[in-house]
């Protein structure tokens, strides 16, 4: 089996200014249970997002802030119930916007360290142009995309990740859209991080959050996470023991290896793209070492064309990209900042009569 | 040769040339003189929304009106004395405005075949009598213009284009403006480039002079200062003056001001204005769309900055389910909507005041918010600081309703007393603010986001940051008091009326209804709101000078209306409501307040003539009462 353990380096070096520069820390890191609501928790059971919901609250005192400076804004959907189950500051908002609001946050709030949860609807149908900018514009988010490749809260429709041919409520004759690859999406759009992980690995999932946390910027994290009711089984490849064939390790400094005995890799491909071979047919240094801080993210782009498109068997896991970019917050706040140095505090008197002002005398 | 001067109580004159001509500009410089001189003024910018129609079409006019007057004046004026008219186009767009014995002023230079066909003319208009009513004043600015230039080595074009600047200054001379300040302008607008500096205002003076010297004019013209109150003043736009009222109130309030917003005509002033003022803490955020715009500044509000968006009726429409969010929420939200024709992309630049009602019911669900419209461009100023004292003492979004004809339509301003001005208190939730029972009885403090002021039944307004408030909050109904997720019958009926009543509750800090009946016997009130002010008030001078007694009411709170209204309303026997729409503040009154209140309405995407609203108002205040 490939081994996504916690211990396993994702190849990321420290950042000089990591993605919670400015957050207050706590004198005390606090507990899982201080990071846990008093809400009761109402996901169907065996849903993949207890496991989530259980990594977050179990990582957060990991990242030794104050708790009152976490934030967590959501859209609508299941996933999007999240932040009434964490003892942080939360926003439970509209579908699709949570992006835009986290936005406006995050630039007024450089003390904040502010997360949004979404899922494939909710990021990608409805809310597909927030999610894009934020990315392009790269705020310091860290965005938790559930990913379960379907609608649940409105009971089963197909969503914006649902392989085509889908049979669901709304498509008796099988779906005729074709998918987004969230990950290609987001390369696309600009985005600094990217990264996939599983929500029943919770060492990887837990390393991704970490590594996500510390991103100056916007990173997004798509977790395929199981619907028991509507889409149950979608993610069985990832999960379980016998998982070598289906998940391709992405280890920034590493070759890309997977399968049997690391008997699988990839190379690159003429026109560009990377292809999977056996790894006995190449020589070992044939093989594609993966770059996360890659200028150019056109192999993270070609890596993640090995996802699955229909239904999924085999896709990378791991992070695709991690670059470094200033960031849309940081840059507006610098602007305020330099005004405000540069012309001094702005005076209302002498702004409201401008140059022309005449006087009227008694 | 010495001039007849003509003393005049009040002059309206009206620039019209093509989209190129620079009209707008013209305008606003006449404009600036005029101010600087002393008059009272109001101006009427129009144009077209293309940015450059085909040259010399009608649908490529540009105009700019302003009415000066050495008295307190209300409006931009029903009919130009004198039109300046650039091209064909200009003088064919312009000329149902006119009235016998007005001036018109034409640049023959285009009035070629061609142009004249452009224009839709079949004949020459200068040529076939058609213009015999009018003073009319033939003369070849262009080429005038051209050999004024001639020594600065610009293109024929580029001369060509300084005719404006030729027109400014005779019209400058005829009226007795002073020049100063256009000089001024144009030597630090061309600062960079000294042939165009020195180019405009040799045209400038050159037009002066032609009027000085040219047997064309023999008069010129007086109109004295207006006796104004003491003080300072400024010309302003409504839109500058809505930006300095957003700056003001984020001083007000020591709240950062952090505007979202997504282009659109007529708003954009607002964002371009506020991107400005970084210095004053002004964050602007220039969204992907109307609905970030308004999603990141509710974001900025939850995290305590003074969350505003501005927009025109169709980001309205786009904002609406944030607006609700926003109502859910209980945070303070500025929302300013600058009117323009609808439905659709309607008459982009051009003024109506027809989304009251999407401003007051454009939500899913009951989700009331609190109404405000400046009256007229100066008053946007007020009009933005009384909006976020209501957001931000009420935790609502609040609609700011201005309009086309505020934005870009400008008035002198008595600079206010920055230190006169109400101070806004966010009084931020520090502590915790409710005891529950812990586990084994004992007392457990907690924070209940949804436990209200009883005087003005806001939520407390609690910023990430404060320790032991951490709470969530969502667009999902919240139980009273502790704002967990509920769905019980009882409650929701609750809350319902909870956020209506907090509405209501603003009533008691907005005062009573100011009527302005002079007599005191006015059995006819004239009630309007918004940019209708000036018009009406115009309307109901003239009536008042032919003896008829009449009342005049304006609203300025139009969500929740002040509490005396109906009482008033049932005090007369006659009530007319002048809209630029088909009736929307009429039907509230009528629907509230069970009075037959009489519309009048046009939408033309033009300002309300006082002489139109003079004859309805003439004509209901002497009719006979009806028997019933």
């Amino acid at each position: 089996m490939t081994t996504l353990d916690e211990g396993t380096d994702l190849g990321m070096p420290e950042l000089r200014r990591d993605g919670l520069f400015g957050v207050p820390a706590a004198p005390d890191p606090g507990t899982r249970k201080e990071f846990t609501s008093d809400q009761e928790v109402r996901w169907c059971p065996g849903c993949g997002d207890y496991a989530v919901l259980a990594a977050v609250q179990g990582f957060l005192p990991e990242l030794g802030l104050k708790r009152e400076n976490i934030t967590f804004v959501s859209g609508i959907g299941c996933s999007s119930r999240f932040p009434y189950y964490l003892d942080t500051f939360g926003m439970h908002s509209i579908h699709g916007r949570a992006p835009a609001i986290a936005t406006g946050l995050a630039t007024a709030r450089g003390d904040l360290s502010v997360w949004v949860v979404t899922g494939d609807g909710d990021a990608l149908s409805i809310g597909g142009n927030h999610l894009i900018h934020a990315l392009r514009r790269n705020v310091n988010l860290t965005i938790l995309l559930f990913n379960n490749r379907i609608y649940g809260l409105t009971k089963g429709q197909y969503s914006p990740t649902s392989e085509t041919g889908k049979v669901t409520k709304s498509t008796p004759m099988g779906s005729i859209d074709a998918p987004f690859n969230p990950v290609s999406l987001a390369l696309g759009a600009e985005a600094t991080f990217v990264a996939r992980t599983v929500d029943s690995d919770r060492a990887h999932l837990t390393s991704v959050l970490r590594q996500a946390a510390a991103h100056r910027g916007t990173a997004l994290v798509e977790i395929f996470q199981n619907c028991p009711i509507f889409n149950d089984g979608a993610f069985d490849s990832f999960k379980g023991r016998d998982t070598e064939g289906s998940i391709i390790p992405l280890v920034h400094g590493q070759p890309v290896r997977f399968g049997a005995d690391g008997s699988l890799g990839v190379v690159r491909a003429p026109g560009g793209g990377v292809r999977i071979v056996e790894t006995s047919s190449v020589g070992d240094g044939d093989l594609l070492v993966h770059d996360a801080h890659a200028d150019d993210a056109s192999t993270a782009f070609a890596l993640s064309r090995l996802t699955d498109a229909g239904h999924l068997h085999q896709a990378p896991i791991g992070i695709f990209r991690q670059v470094e970019r200033p960031t849309y917050d940081d840059l507006a706040r610098q602007q305020v900042s330099t005004a405000r140095e540069s012309l001094g505090d702005g005076d209302l008197a002498t702004l409201i009569a401008g140059k022309d002002a005449w006087t009227v005398p008694a | 040769m010495s001039k007849q001067v003509k003393q005049l109580e009040r002059v309206i004159i009206r620039f019209a040339g093509d989209s190129g001509d620079g009209m707008q500009l013209t305008g606003a410089r006449f404009t600036a003189e005029t101010a600087a001189f002393g008059n009272d003024l109001s101006t009427l910018p129009s144009f077209p929304a293309e940015i450059r129609a085909p040259a010399g079409t009608m649908a490529g006019v540009s105009s700019f009106q302003v009415h000066f007057a050495d008295f307190d004046i209300l409006t931009p004026g029903d009919s130009p004395d004198v039109l300046v008219a650039m091209n064909p186009a200009a003088l064919r767009a312009n000329r149902p405005d006119l009235r016998p014995g007005a001036s018109v002023i034409v640049d023959t230079h285009d009035f070629t075949k061609r142009n004249l066909a452009r224009a839709g003319y079949e004949q020459n208009p200068l040529e076939d009598g058609s213009l015999e009513d009018f003073n009319l004043h033939e003369l070849d600015l262009t080429a005038t213009t051209v050999e004024a230039v001639k020594d600065f080595g610009l293109s024929r074009k580029d001369a060509a284009r300084a005719k404006n600047m030729f027109a400014l200054g005779l019209l400058s001379w005829m009226y007795g403006r002073p020049t100063e300040p256009t000089i001024e302008f144009l030597s630090t607008t061309f600062a960079a480039k000294a042939d165009l500096r020195d180019a405009n205002i040799t045209a400038f003076r050159a037009g002066w002079n032609f009027g000085e010297t040219t047997e064309a004019f023999a008069v010129r013209y007086e109109v004295r200062p207006a006796a104004m109150a003491q003080g300072r003043y400024r010309n302003i736009t409504g839109n500058l003056a809505l930006a300095y009222g957003l700056i003001a109130a984020g001083r007000l309030s020591g709240l950062p001001v952090f505007l979202g917003a997504y282009p659109i005509t007529p708003a954009s002033d607002v964002l371009h204005e506020l991107s400005k003022h970084k210095n004053f803490g002004v964050t602007t955020f220039q969204a992907e769309d109307e609905i970030a715009g308004v999603g990141a500044a509710l974001g900025a509000a939850y995290g305590g900055h003074l969350g505003v968006t501005a927009t025109s009726g169709p980001g309205i429409a786009l904002k609406a389910e944030t607006i609700g969010l926003a109502v859910m929420l209980e945070l303070p939200l500025v929302i300013c909507d600058i009117q323009r024709g609808g439905p659709s992309t309607g008459l982009p630049t051009k003024t109506e005041q027809a989304d009251l009602l999407q401003a007051k019911f454009g939500r899913n669900g009951e989700a009331p918010l609190p109404i405000v419209a400046p009256r007229s461009p100066t008053d946007c100023f007020d009009a933005a600081i009384e909006a976020a004292r209501i957001a931000v003492t009420y935790r609502t979004p609040v609609m700011l309703l201005s309009d086309g004809y505020l934005a870009n339509g400008s008035e002198p301003w008595l600079l206010p007393d920055i230190d006169a001005l109400p101070r806004i208190e966010p009084d931020f939730a520090r502590t915790t603010n409710h005891t529950v029972q812990g586990k084994d009885g004992e007392d457990v403090q907690t924070f209940w986001p949804y436990q209200r002021d009883p005087q003005t039944l806001a939520r407390p307004w609690a910023i990430p940051g404060t320790p032991g408030l951490e709470h969530r909050i969502g667009g999902l109904e919240k139980e009273d008091g502790s704002g967990d997720i509920s769905y019980e019958p009882a409650n929701h009926d609750l809350m319902v009326r909870t956020r209506a009543a907090k509405v209501a509750r603003v009533a008691e800090t907005i005062g009573r209804t100011y009527v302005d009946d002079p007599t005191g016997d006015a059995r006819t009130l004239v009630v309007g709101w918004g940019s209708t002010y000036g018009p009406i008030g115009a309307g109901v001078r003239r009536v008042r000078r032919e003896g008829i007694a009449v009342a005049q009411a304006h609203l300025r709170h139009l969500n929740p209306f002040p509490a005396d209204l109906g009482e008033v309303l049932h005090r007369y026997d006659r009530v007319l409501v002048p809209e630029m729409n088909l009736g929307q503040l009429s039907m509230l009154l009528r629907a509230e307040f069970l009075i037959d209140a009489v519309g009048y309405h046009q939408v033309r995407g033009l300002p309300f003539r006082a002489e139109e609203l003079a004859d309805v108002i003439r004509e209901l205040a002497t009719t006979k009462e009806t028997s019933p």
